[in-house]
C-alpha cells in the first residue's frame, strides 16, 4: 500500500493470509486485514491522527457482504474493548486485550519525523491491531456480538471519547490491582475448585516464564539489528581496503567481498524484522492474553464473592427474624419474613450464576489452550521458515564469491 | 584449565622440508599458557631430526626483540610478534559464572558453562595460530632461519627465562626504541629519487589505515555475531522453562523449538569463530605485518639521512682539512649500509607483497568454505526440525 500524506511508509511484512492452514484445515473465516494508513486531512502535529484500513473477507451470512474495507483510528479499537469488556467481562470470558498506548512512538509519527523508527513504530501498531482483531473474531461468542459486527462493517462509527484511561496497559494494571485483592481470600476447596486453582497457578507461572523468554528475544532482536548495522559499516570498509590494494585480482576479489557483506546486512536485517514480528510480537500478546486470562478468575472469584456475600446477608436475616419471635413483635415479623424470601432468592441466583461463570471460564481456559498451541506451533514453524531461507541466502551469496576468491593471483 | 589440539593453520609457510615448525597442542595452567613446540629438520646445524619443547609467550618475544636488535638484520622485514594470549573475555565470564552460581538454575548454569568452554577454545585457536605463524615465518625465511637464537629457541631443552634475563641486560632496548615507533613524518619527508620505494612508501601509508579500519570494523561484526548466538543459548533455556511447567502438545512444540535453538546456537557460534580466525585474524596479522615493512622504510630512511649528514660532515672536514680520512670512511660505511638495505628491502618489499597475497587468497577461501559448511548444517537442521513439527 503506497503510503499517501506524508505517511512514513509501512514494510512489507504481510501476515501469512493462504487459503489453508497448514494441516489442510478450514482457513479463518472472517479473515481480517488491517493495511495502509492515512493521515487525516489537514492533519500536522499533535492534532494528527492515523487511520487505519480495516479489510474483511468472510462468507458468513450475519455480514451484509463478502468482502469490505472500512477506516477506523485507534481509539475505535480501544472503544470496541472497552465496549466488549463491559459487556462479556463479567460473564467470564476472555475478551482480548488491544495493543499497547504509546505516547511516545506516536508522538514522533505525528510530527511527521519520517525516520525508520517511526516507520517501524507504524508496522508494529497496524499488525498489532490486526492479530487482535482477528483474535476477537475467532471468538465464538464475541463473533455474535453486534458491536463486533458495527465495528467491521459501519462506515463511520461514533468517536469513542472515553479510552483515556482504558488502554490494554490500564486495563492490566486494573487487573492486577484485582488479582491481589483475590488471593487474599480463602475459597472453599471442592474438587471443582481444586481445578481452578492448579489452572491459575499455571497461568501465573507460564506468564513469569513467558516475559523471561521476552526480554531475550527482544535482546536478541536488538542484537541481530547491532550485527546488521556492523555489517553494513564492515562492508564499507573492506571496499576501502579493496580499492587501496594494488594486487588486480585481490582488489577485486575485496571489492566482491564488501558487495556480499552488503547482502549478508540486508538479511540481518530482514531476519531481525522476523525476529520481531513473528516471534517478540507472539510473545509480547500472550503475556497480554495471559492477564486477560487472569482476570477472568477474577470475576469468577467476585461472582463467588458475592453469593458468598448473600448468603452471609440471609443468614443475619434469619438471625433477625428468630430475635423477633423470641421478643413477639408481630408487626416486624412480616418485614423480616419478605426480606429473608428476598435474599434466598438472591443468593440461588448468584449461586446458580456462580456456576455458570465456572463453567464458561472452564470452557474458556480450554479453548483458550487449543488456540495457544495452534498459534505457537504456527509462528514457531513460520519463524523457523524465516531463518531456514536466510541460511539459503546465505549459502547462495557464498558460493558466488568462492570462485572470486579462488581467482586471487 | 585446559588442553587443546589444534590442526596447523599455516600460511603457506611450511612447504620447505628442511625445517618444519609446528604448535601441535598448547596447555593453558591458570594464566600461562605453555606451547608445545614441535621441530623437524633435515639440516645439519641441528642438534637433532626431531625434537618437541615448551615455550612461553614471552619466550616468543624475547625471540622477536632479539631478532629487532641485530643489525644485520635491518634491511628485512621483522616477522611482527605475536600478541600476548588475551583470556580477559572469558575470565570475566567465568567471575560472572562463579557469582551468579547460587542464583541460576542447573540449566541456566550449565548453558553459561558451554558459553564459556567456546570463548576459552576461540581465544586458544587464535593464539595457538598466531604463535604458530611467527615462527614458521622465521623458519621459512632463508636468513631468520639460520639466527642463532631461533635455533636455541627451538632446541634448547630447559627453560629459557635465564636467557632471556641475560639478554634484556645485554641489550638495554636502545635500539628497539629507535625502531619501534615508525616515524611516519620521517619516511613521507625523505626525498626519494628511487621509483620503487616512492611507490611502496605511499602504497605502505594509504594502505596501513585502511587495515587497521577494517580490523577494527571486524572485530565489531564478530562481537554482534556472537551476542547473537549468546541469545539463542538463552532463548532455549527460556523455552525449556515454559515447557517444563506444561503438560500439552504445547509443551512438545516448545521443547522442539527450545533443541533448535540450542543447535543453532553452536553453528552460529561457529560462523563467527570461523570469521573471525580466517578474516578477523587475517586483517589483524597484515596490520602488524604492514608495521613491520613501514619499520624496514623507516630504517632504510633514517640510514639515507645518515648518509646525507655523513656527506655533510666530509664537506666540512675537507674544508677544514681535519680529520678528512675518518669523514670519508663515515661517509663510505654509510653509503654501503644505505645500499645494502635497499636491495635486501626491495626484495623483501616484493617477497611480502606475495606473500600477502597468497595469505589472503587462502583465508578467504578457507572462510567461504567454512561459511557455506555451516549454513549447510544449519540448513538441514531448520528443515528436519520443521518436518518434525509439520508433522505432529
Amino acid at each position: 500500500e503506497r503510503p499517501k500524506n506524508g505517511c512514513p511508509p509501512t514494510f512489507t511484512i504481510q501476515p501469512d493470509r493462504t487459503g489453508e492452514d497448514l494441516q489442510g484445515g478450514m482457513a479463518e473465516d472472517p479473515q481480517i486485514q488491517t493495511h495502509g494508513c492515512i493521515r487525516s486531512k489537514g492533519g500536522d502535529g499533535m492534532n494528527a491522527y492515523m487511520a487505519y484500513k480495516v479489510s474483511t473477507q468472510t462468507s458468513l451470512t450475519m455480514f451484509h457482504s463478502k468482502t469490505f474495507t472500512v477506516r477506523r483510528r485507534f481509539s475505535d479499537f480501544l472503544g470496541l474493548y472497552e465496549k466488549l469488556s463491559e459487556k462479556h467481562l463479567q460473564n467470564g470470558y476472555i475478551v482480548p486485550p488491544p495493543p499497547e498506548k504509546s505516547i511516545l512512538g506516536m508522538t514522533k509519527v505525528k510530527v511527521g519525523k519520517e525516520d525508520p523508527s517511526s516507520a517501524e513504530f507504524v508496522e508494529r501498531r497496524r499488525a498489532a491491531l490486526e492479530r487482535y482483531l482477528q483474535r476477537v473474531v475467532s471468538h465464538p461468542s464475541l463473533l455474535q456480538d453486534p458491536d463486533v459486527r458495527e465495528f467491521l462493517e459501519k462506515e463511520e462509527l461514533p468517536r469513542a471519547v472515553s479510552t483515556q484511561a482504558l488502554s490494554g496497559a490500564g486495563f492490566l494494571k486494573m487487573l492486577n490491582k484485582a488479582t491481589d485483592a483475590v488471593s487474599k481470600m480463602t475459597i472453599k476447596m471442592n474438587e471443582q475448585d481444586v481445578w481452578f486453582d492448579e489452572k491459575i497457578q499455571d497461568v501465573e507461572n507460564e506468564e513469569q516464564h513467558m516475559r523471561k523468554l521476552h526480554v531475550m528475544v527482544e535482546s536478541l532482536v536488538n542484537h541481530r539489528k547491532e550485527l546488521s548495522g556492523n555489517t553494513a559499516v564492515f562492508a564499507k570498509s573492506v571496499a576501502m581496503l579493496g580499492s587501496s590494494e594494488d594486487n588486480t585480482a585481490l582488489s577485486r576479489a575485496l571489492s566482491q567481498l564488501a558487495e556480499v557483506e552488503d547482502r549478508i546486512e540486508q538479511l540481518h536485517q530482514e531476519q531481525a524484522a522476523n525476529d520481531f514480528f513473528t516471534f517478540s510480537e507472539l510473545l509480547a500478546d500472550y503475556i497480554r492474553l495471559l492477564g486477560a486470562v487472569k482476570g477472568c478468575f477474577d470475576q469468577r472469584m467476585k461472582a463467588w464473592q458475592r453469593w458468598q456475600d448473600a448468603e452471609n446477608m440471609l443468614q443475619k436475616k434469619r438471625e433477625v427474624e428468630a430475635k423477633l419471635l423470641w421478643a413477639n413483635k408481630p408487626d416486624k415479623l412480616q418485614q423480616a419474613k419478605d426480606e429473608i424470601a428476598e435474599w434466598e432468592a438472591k443468593v440461588t441466583q448468584y449461586e446458580r450464576e456462580f456456576e455458570r461463570i465456572s463453567a464458561t471460564v472452564r470452557k474458556e481456559v480450554i479453548r483458550f489452550d487449543k488456540e495457544k498451541a495452534r498459534d505457537f506451533k504456527r509462528q514457531i514453524i513460520k519463524y523457523l521458515e524465516s531463518l531456514l531461507n536466510s541460511q539459503q541466502q546465505l549459502i547462495k551469496y557464498w558460493e558466488a564469491f568462492l570462485p572470486e576468491a579462488k581467482a586471487i593471483a | 584449565c585446559m588442553q587443546l589440539l589444534v590442526h596447523s593453520v599455516s600460511v603457506d609457510l611450511n612447504n620447505d622440508a628442511s625445517l618444519v615448525i609446528d604448535i601441535p597442542d598448547a596447555l593453558c595452567e591458570r594464566d600461562k599458557v605453555k606451547f608445545t613446540v614441535h621441530t623437524k629438520t633435515t639440516l645439519s646445524s641441528f642438534q637433532k631430526p626431531e625434537y618437541s619443547v615448551q615455550r612461553q609467550h614471552e619466550d616468543f618475544i624475547w625471540l622477536h626483540d632479539t631478532i629487532v636488535e641485530t643489525e644485520e638484520y635491518a634491511g628485512l622485514i621483522i616477522p611482527p610478534a605475536p600478541p600476548k594470549p588475551d583470556f580477559e573475555g572469558p575470565r570475566e565470564k567465568m567471575h560472572k559464572l562463579g557469582e551468579g552460581e547460587s542464583s541460576m538454575t542447573k540449566e541456566e548454569y550449565a548453558k553459561m558453562k558451554q558459553e564459556l568452554e567456546a570463548e576459552y577454545l576461540a581465544v586458544f585457536k587464535k593464539t595457538v595460530q598466531v604463535h604458530e605463524v611467527f615462527l614458521q615465518r622465521l623458519s621459512s625465511h632463508p636468513m631468520f632461519r639460520k639466527d642463532r637464537n631461533f635455533q636455541i629457541f627451538l632446541e634448547y631443552d630447559q627453560d629459557l627465562t635465564v636467557r632471556r634475563k641475560n639478554a634484556k641486560e645485554m641489550f638495554g632496548g636502545f635500539f628497539k626504541n629507535m625502531v619501534k615507533s615508525a616515524d611516519e613524518v620521517l619516511i613521507s619527508g625523505v626525498k626519494e629519487v628511487d621509483e620503487f620505494f616512492e611507490q611502496e612508501k605511499n602504497f605502505l601509508l594509504d594502505y596501513s589505515s585502511k587495515i587497521k579500519d577494517a580490523t577494527a570494523k571486524a572485530e565489531k561484526m564478530t562481537r554482534s555475531h556472537k551476542n547473537v548466538a549468546d541469545d539463542y543459548n538463552h532463548i532455549s533455556g527460556a523455552l525449556n522453562n515454559i515447557a517444563a511447567d506444561n503438560n500439552t502438545a504445547f509443551k512438545k512444540h516448545l521443547e522442539k523449538c527450545a533443541e533448535v535453538f540450542e543447535k543453532l546456537r553452536k553453528v552460529e557460534d561457529r560462523m563467527a569463530s570461523d570469521q573471525e580466525l580466517k578474516l578477523t585474524e587475517l586483517l589483524r596479522y597484515y596490520t602488524r605485518d604492514i608495521q613491520a615493512a613501514k619499520d624496514l622504510l623507516y630504517r632504510r630512511a633514517r640510514a639515507l639521512a645518515d648518509y646525507e649528514n655523513s656527506n655533510k660532515a666530509l664537506d666540512k672536514a675537507r674544508l677544514k682539512g681535519k680529520d678528512v680520512a675518518q669523514a670519508e670512511e663515515n661517509q663510505k660505511q654509510c653509503l654501503q649500509k644505505f645500499d645494502k638495505l635497499s636491495e635486501s628491502g626491495k626484495k623483501e618489499l616484493t617477497s611480502f607483497k606475495a606473500r600477502r597475497v597468497v595469505a589472503f587468497r587462502k583465508n578467504l577461501i578457507e572462510m567461504t568454505e567454512l561459511e557455506i559448511k555451516h549454513a549447510k548444517n544449519s540448513v538441514s537442521l531448520l528443515q528436519g526440525s520443521i518436518e518434525v513439527l509439520k508433522s505432529n
